[in-house]
């Protein structure tokens, strides 16, 4: 088996004590960012990313997605200890584990969902290292009407799947499209949208956009409310985890499903989120104790925390094969790729088997190192919970306008990174997502390039998108996904009429 | 009247989101009259520069206009937030925008520093001694890990000139 080979030589380059510090100081950066509000994964990742220009990728990304891991692991920490969500993903998580923390069963709480979250990733990798390299060699074969077919796949899920109103998803999105055209046109080598303004050749970075729209507009959110912490008291101890792990193989079948519901929103780009959420509802609904659900129940920590790391991790399932990142993160991740030279896509596990399998190794490795750190380092992070805002906001602030200037070094781009601050704040509160709208403009150009490849060979016909099986298939799923809503509207009211 | 009669007051939700909705349109149109600039049609190399954007800002006005009457349809009464909660939002948008705004004069250190200082102490109401410690060590913090550990230069002013650094 030729996959088990490159995944033993990723194995070896992963190991290698240099990518083990790497990792290390990424996972306790991540927690770190997890922990503390305003400074999401993405925009964690986003400010992190200059540091990296200098580094060989394979190094690069494995510190990168080791601080997206610790992101992962870290929202639990402050949804238990204090019922504050560090992370959207992990508002479920709160549900369960902040009741769980106030009966005395802290240690017991993050025991089961940092335990959890590893199970979930673990399951991804598993996933990833066995369904990429397929799926990477069957997208080889995609043409561009294809290529777009997968964009298109993608951004309909999210009008379809998420939470938000339809057209607000569609509004955000294309927003973004419309900011990714502006500059040099790819294709043409025409500038357009630009309006004079020499700034704008380049067009929008969507680093940026990223540290603006989330981190800014996460303080600025945060300010609002005025945020007080009431610090809870956080010990772990040995005794405590043998004993919670003891318990934990009683929920397997919560556990399992959790994951397939993870991997499975990951792969699509709802995201963590929303798999977090369904999987706390589905398993309220199941579960023996359900009744018990949201006054500390430990299956109501499992479920939600599987499947959002399961998600987290799964979302780099297509970004490796197909170049479509499943989250904001594995889009800020992605253009790191860009800016190290290398092209997202299935030539990747063509072109560069160690990156890609150095990366997968560390996902491996990762966790791993990632569950010991956040068992034994719990009492330290909680501690730096306990800095009040009034410190941590400013400190924030300046870090992302030192990350917004590295990216170009220019002092243009951190200006622009404050308005989408204040506009992602305004957004944010009108219910607009945020999501879409940096994917978008990560994916705009290709996305756009695929539509016009595909557009020439066809000499204009929008009949090439439905011109053989395999096009056709995605652009129905993706019709089906833009239409979910509608679709599922339509089938209860059948129902109701027939009854 | 947008305001209720409550304890407290600020501008309605429903007033926002038809202005939020208003401004993407508005951004919808620019992005079709760009287009326009560029050429939508087909030339000798296929789909012109503007053709691809056009549909998006047809798309953003469309969007946006149900999402104005959707918005001006349901009126719950919401607040889109209290006045006091937008002064402290302010308080902090007004200094981070002084922050950045000179940034290319007086460079990232000594702005951090102001910035860092003022917040804690203003915001923050914390004592001199340990806005002074914050203050100054998060920047040269920020100049060890940045310039002299990971060489990414970032921008400088006068002081760090006359400084040698």
């Amino acid at each position: 088996m030729e996959e088990l080979a490159n995944l033993f030589h990723g194995f070896a380059v992963a190991l290698q004590p240099y990518n083990i510090m790497l990792m290390v100081i990424g996972i306790t950066l991540g927690v770190l960012i997890g922990v503390l509000p305003g400074l999401g994964g993405a925009n964690g990742v986003a400010i992190l990313l200059p540091l990296t220009f200098s580094m060989p990728p394979t190094s690069a990304i494995i510190m990168l997605s080791c601080i997206y891991w610790g992101a992962l692991f870290g929202g639990a920490i402050t949804s238990i200890l204090f019922n504050i969500p560090g992370e959207p993903w992990s508002v479920a998580t709160t549900f369960d584990g902040y009741p769980m923390a106030q009966q005395g069963k802290p240690g017991e709480a993050l025991t089961a969902a940092f335990t959890s979250s590893f199970v979930g990733a673990l399951f991804a990798v598993v996933m990833i290292t066995l369904v990429a390299p397929l799926v990477a060699g069957f997208a080889l074969r995609f043409g561009p009407a294809e290529k777009f077919a997968v964009y298109f796949l993608a951004f309909c899920s999210f009008v379809g799947l998420s939470k938000e109103p339809p057209f607000k998803t569609i509004a955000a999105m294309m927003i973004g499209f419309a900011l990714a055209a502006v500059g040099l046109d790819s294709i043409t080598g025409q500038l357009r949208l630009t309006f004079g303004i020499t700034e704008l050749l380049n067009g929008f970075d969507f680093l940026i956009a990223v540290i603006g729209l989330f981190g800014i507009g996460e303080i600025l959110l945060t300010m609002e409310e005025g945020l007080a912490f009431r610090g809870g008291k956080a010990s772990i101890n040995l005794r405590v985890v043998l004993q919670t792990w003891r318990e934990l193989p009683a929920y397997w079948m919560t556990s399992l499903r959790s994951c397939l519901i993870g991997c499975w929103m990951g792969v699509t780009p709802a995201g963590a989120t929303p798999a977090s959420f369904m999987s706390y509802g589905i398993a309220k609904r199941l579960a023996r104790r359900g009744n018990n659900f949201g006054k500390g129940e430990i299956e109501g920590v499992i479920a939600p925390e599987t499947a959002a790391h399961a998600a987290g991790t799964a979302a780099l399932l297509p970004m490796l094969s197909l170049g479509v990142p499943g989250s904001p993160t594995a889009a800020v991740l992605l253009g790191g790729l860009l800016i190290w030279g290398l092209q997202p896509g299935p030539m990747l596990f063509v072109e560069q088997k160690e990156f890609v399998w150095g990366l997968i190794a560390s996902m491996y490795l990762g966790n791993l190192v990632g569950l010991i750190v956040v068992l034994t380092c719990v009492p330290i992070f909680a501690a730096i919970l306990r800095v009040p805002f009034g410190i941590i906001a400013p400190l924030i602030l300046v870090l992302c306008a030192i990350g917004a200037y590295s990216v170009h070094n220019s002092t243009f781009d951190v200006m622009l990174m404050l308005v989408f601050g204040v506009i992602g704040y305004l957004l944010k509160k009108c219910n607009y997502p945020l999501a879409p709208l940096v994917l978008a403009i990560v994916l705009g150009d290709k996305a756009e390039e695929a539509f016009r490849q595909s557009l020439l060979g066809s000499q204009g016909s929008l009949g090439v998108f439905f011109s053989n099986g395999l096009v056709s298939t995605i652009m129905a799923l993706g019709l089906v996904a833009l239409f979910w809503s509608a679709i599922q509207e339509g089938y209860s009211r059948l129902r109701t009429s027939m009854a | 009247m947008t305001e209720r009669s409550r304890a407290e007051s600020g501008p309605a939700h429903k007033t926002l989101e038809i202005g939020m909705g208003l401004l993407i349109g508005v951004f919808g149109l620019i992005v079709i009259f760009g287009s326009l600039k560029a050429g939508i049609n087909w030339g000798p190399e296929g789909p012109r520069a503007g053709f691809f954007p056009f549909y998006i800002g047809a798309a953003i006005v469309a969007a946006s206009a149900i999402n104005v009457w959707n918005a001006q349809r349901d009126d719950d009464g919401r607040l889109f937030a209290e006045w006091g909660q937008l002064r402290q939002v302010m308080s902090v948008v007004v200094p981070t925008a002084i922050y950045v705004g000179t940034m290319p004069f007086i460079g990232l250190y000594v702005g951090s520093m102001l910035f860092i200082a003022w917040f804690m102490r203003w915001l923050g109401g914390y004592r001199w001694l340990t806005v002074a410690a914050v203050a100054v060590g998060m920047p040269v913090v920020t100049y060890l890990v940045f310039e002299r550990w990971f060489l990414v230069p970032l921008p400088k002013g006068p002081l760090e000139e006359w400084l040698g650094l």
